[in-house]
């Protein structure tokens, strides 16, 4: 049986192919039979991963802490240089300019990522607003979210600040940004499950020294960045904590 | 260490006050009654070992308290301490998370030249391997009514 890499479903659809191409990358380097295995929900991926079918998983920071703490994974390595934050947009037209100007019943447009939608509204929590007293609007991608916001079917949105970036000049010139996150240490988490864990630090020394050869680079280049860093056991432990203040 | 506040570094007018503090300190506070409003979208951090002391920050928390980094780590939390605070939120707080629990609360805080910041604070232990080996602290920026609430509560505490 091959093992099973997946990657949080929040992943951008520009790097479907990029996962590919890496898990092709890995399998040669590390001489074992790979399966990618992409959920297109999260749902679907807590099923996986309680029916413990993962054993490489790029994790949202929400979800490593429950694969870390619960299942028994370990952190191998993060992209470098780059933290997830969260942006809380308006349709450019609306009278709001300041999150504070926000009150209670505001339809707030988010996606599922978990760990986006918890930055997002501790952003909108200096206006009052929780979960319990606005009218949360799910939507299946960023696009989605930014439409809902032009057509004005919500007042707010909650993005991934990367996603936002993404979004076509067309569709950014009629949105505004009340706040961008500035947290920097909350990140996406390369980790490795039980199976796979005797081969833990051959893994890490592969990943990290990806960047010496050029197929190794070119690899990274379709994930959109230049190296990975170490996660050291405490780093993580430290980014759970983290996470656990802030899901309250 | 925590040192008595200096008025060379204090901004605009001050009072002053001798707070008592855990482990025999003493410090001569010197405070003024203008806020430094909380930045959108930033959080402060930072660790303490289990007495307190800080041990790990971040830059947000270098920007909002005035002191340089080499000033926070070493130093007891209670550089923060506000004479507007009263002791049972903090008696709160330890008691809390001494239970192994998590803590959360609205806090004003003292800066370096003597203003002021309110935050929504969060402390939780860290466990590591079934012990807790210090706390770690997380702060947001608080909304205005919960402040005002505080504001008019914590007088009624001391
Ligand atoms: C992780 C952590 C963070 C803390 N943060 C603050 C703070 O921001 N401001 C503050 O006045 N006290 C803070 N405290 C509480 C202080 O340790 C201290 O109890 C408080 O300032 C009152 O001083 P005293 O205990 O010496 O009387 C924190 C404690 C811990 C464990």
């Amino acid at each position: 049986m091959p093992y099973i890499l997946t990657v949080s479903p929040d992943f951008s659809p520009d790097h479907i192919s990029g996962w590919y191409i890496f898990n092709t990358w890995l399998q040669k380097q590390i001489g074992e039979a790979i399966h990618l295995e992409l959920y297109n929900s999260f749902q679907a991926q807590h099923e996986a991963i309680h029916l413990d079918k993962i054993d490489l998983i790029y994790a949202n920071p929400f979800d490593a802490a429950m694969l870390v703490r619960e299942k028994g994974f370990l952190p191998l390595v993060k992209a470098q240089g780059m933290s997830d934050e969260a942006i809380i947009a308006v349709n450019e037209a609306s009278a709001i300019r300041d999150v504070t100007e926000l009150s209670p019943g505001s339809r707030v447009a988010v996606t599922e990522d978990p760990d986006v939608r918890l930055m997002g509204m501790i952003m909108l929590e200096p206006a009052d607003l929780t979960v319990d007293n606005v009218q949360i609007k799910v939507c299946d991608s960023y696009v989605l979210v930014a439409k809902q916001l032009l057509r004005g079917d919500a007042d707010v949105g909650i993005f991934l600040a990367e996603a936002y970036d993404d979004l076509s000049n067309i569709i950014k010139k009629q949105l505004k940004i009340l706040v961008q996150s500035q947290i920097g240490v909350i990140q996406h988490a390369l980790l490795v499950g039980p199976r796979l864990a005797h081969r833990r630090d051959e893994l890490r020394d592969t990943l990290l020294a990806m960047n010496v050869d050029e197929k190794g680079r070119d690899v990274l280049k379709n994930l959109s960045f230049d190296v990975w860093a170490s996660i050291e056991d405490e780093d993580m432990e430290f980014m759970i904590d983290l996470m656990d203040t802030l899901n309250t | 260490m925590i040192y008595d506040m200096k008025p060379e570094h204090i901004i605009g007018e001050y009072q002053e006050v001798t707070l008592d503090l855990y482990g025999g300190i003493r410090r001569l506070i010197l405070y003024t009654q203008i806020e430094t409003p909380y930045p959108d979208g930033k959080l402060i951090v930072s660790t303490t070992d289990t007495s307190g002391v800080i041990t790990h920050l971040n830059k947000s928390f270098v920007e909002m308290s005035g002191y340089t980094e080499e000033e926070l780590l070493n130093a007891p939390h209670s550089i923060l301490r506000h004479p507007d605070m009263p002791p049972v939120a903090f008696k709160d707080l330890w008691d809390t998370v001494s239970r192994g629990e998590k803590w959360q609360g609205y806090v004003k805080n003292l800066r370096k030249d003597g203003g002021y910041y309110w935050v929504k604070a969060t402390v939780i232990p860290n466990v590591r391997n079934g012990k807790v080996v210090g706390y770690t602290s997380v702060r947001r920026k608080p909304s205005r009514t919960k402040v005002e609430e505080c504001s008019k509560l914590y007088p009624t505490l001391f």
